[in-house]
């Protein structure tokens, strides 16, 4: 890989099994690096969750939809009101739910990339995606330097070493708060930023 | 190009005494592996067979590039600086704002200085990154508008390039000197990195069997005075008796050599102070055993640019 990319697996392997991969995000070569990382026999079967309002109209679109397969989501408008917010999120998590039948998925919690390589809040749509599938096994990953290699608003990737690190998988804990959750998760990521 | 390289009887003579020194030592290591029992000398050993791949490895990329030609060889070692700058940047943190000075220094600036090298522009490449690159870094990085930090982070990427690009350039660019009475160029790289290389194996070597007083502990923990010593001397050695490689006497082998061994000593403990700075022990792990490409060839960084400005400042063809 151009950036030359290393990939670790601490305390998980890769499995033929539905996973989602909860990653942060600073770069368009985000869910790029997490498929390369992945054994060839698993990329057919993973695909990346994206923002519908990015990545709409021509070659962009083509991108996501064919070379990628994302699922595009519609994220929430930030004017919009609390209730129609709600609304949308909760067909974006349906939707993801419909179409990702038995695939794996690779899923930013933050929703947007970070422009300065800090974690930022997660969303809780992670939070009721796995409400919805508790039997699909989450799996935390970190990516490191890759908002080095393309930072939001750059077009051209500098080849730096970046890596890839697989943490051991979660789940949902019965009855867990959704703040819990996503602050466990969180946690987890920025845990295997300094395994 | 392969025939002219064959016909030339020390070329040949030169990498076969380096096929011999692989193989003994790989047949050295498959003896050791079954005499040894303590854990600490399995280790060593283990070390040692991973290290001596690594050697086949790069032996055989050099020996091919020389085969191949002038060009090819330039090629390699752009190839190399590229790698090299590559893991520099990675260690050294850069934010955003530096994108565009870092997409112009590995994009334009590092291939431009070895094409300047393979063009033979001695008047150029010698000034293009410590004149124009060390203007143009601070000025596209002023650009992105970003002060915090700035003349840190400039300095950072000006060092890149300085050693990882500068100075390995002056590597291949001996292949374009024009020396009195003298053709074999390519011996003359030889001699350079077979050197520099000796020198850091025999220091390995005399520091891991008679090593006891460190040098810089705060900063190479396994470079000791005996390893120092015995390194230099015998890569020296070495050294003097391949003159035959050289323009050289015996006598100014010997200097050039010692030279070569105690800047790649330097140039090592320098890159070990960067590397310790930031708290890692290499710089990469392309290669097995040795760390990164920036682990291999840091004596070279230091050696090359030295034994370039020497070579051609005494042996040079007049008029």
């Amino acid at each position: 890989l151009w950036c030359g990319a290393s990939s670790r697996w601490i305390g998980v392997t890769p499995e033929p099994q539905q996973r989602i991969y909860c990653a942060n995000h600073a770069s368009h070569l985000d869910a790029v690096v997490i498929w390369a990382a992945l054994p060839p026999n698993l990329r057919r079967t993973t695909r990346p969750v994206a923002a519908a309002d990015y990545w709409r109209g021509g070659v962009k679109q083509w991108l996501a939809t064919r070379v990628f397969r994302a699922i595009l989501i519609e994220r929430g408008k930030r004017d919009g009101d609390a209730e129609a917010r709600r609304v949308a999120a909760r067909e974006a998590v349906e939707q993801t739910r419909r179409e990702m039948g038995s695939d794996s998925l690779i899923l930013f919690p933050e929703g947007t990339r970070s422009p300065t390589g800090e974690m930022g809040p997660f969303k809780a749509g992670v939070f009721h995606l796995v409400q919805s599938c508790p039997e699909v096994e989450i799996v935390p990953t970190y990516l490191h330097n890759l908002g080095r290699v393309l930072p939001r608003g750059e077009f051209a990737p500098v080849p730096l070493l970046a890596s890839v690190t697989f943490g051991a998988p979660l789940r949902l804990e019965p009855d867990e708060d959704r703040d819990v959750f996503l602050d466990r998760l969180r946690t987890t990521i920025e845990e295997l930023s300094r395994a | 190009m392969i025939e002219t390289l064959l016909a030339d009887r020390a070329l040949v003579r030169a990498f076969g005494g380096i096929l011999v020194l692989l193989v003994v030592a790989s047949v050295a290591v498959r003896i050791l592996r079954g005499v040894v029992d303590s854990d600490r000398a399995k280790a060593t050993v283990e070390d040692a067979a991973t290290r001596i791949r690594s050697w086949w490895l790069m032996c055989l990329v050099f020996a091919s590039s020389m085969a191949l030609g002038k060009v090819f060889s330039v090629v390699l070692f752009g190839l190399l600086s590229f790698l090299a700058l590559r893991e520099f940047v990675t260690l050294t943190p850069t934010i955003r704002a530096d994108h565009a000075a870092l997409f112009w220094a590995f994009y334009l600036l590092t291939p431009l200085q070895y094409v300047l090298v393979g063009i033979g522009w001695y008047g150029m490449f010698t000034i293009f990154l410590p004149v124009y690159a060390f203007l143009f870094v601070p000025i596209r990085t002023a650009l992105a508008g970003e002060p915090v930090g700035f003349l840190e982070r400039t300095a950072k990427l000006q060092w890149g390039l300085m050693v990882a690009v500068y100075c390995v350039s002056h590597a291949p660019a001996l292949l374009y000197l024009e020396l009195d009475g003298y053709d074999g160029n390519a011996k003359l790289l030889l001699f350079l990195v077979v050197v520099v290389q000796a020198s850091d194996v025999l220091q390995y070597l005399w520091g891991k069997t008679l090593g006891r007083h460190k040098i810089a502990p705060t900063i190479s923990p396994n470079k000791t005075w005996e390893g120092f010593v015995g390194g230099v001397s015998s890569a020296t050695a070495l050294g003097a008796a391949l003159w035959w490689l050289t323009p050289f006497t015996p006598v100014q082998a010997a200097a050039m050599a010692l030279l070569i061994c105690l800047l790649g000593f330097a140039g090592g403990l320098t890159m070990s102070a960067i590397k310790r700075d930031r708290g890692v022990k290499d710089f990469g792990t392309v290669l097995a055993g040795h760390g990164g490409i920036l682990d291999r060839i840091d004596s070279l960084c230091f050696a090359a640019p030295v034994f370039f400005h020497l070579t051609r400042y005494f042996f040079r063809a007049v008029g």
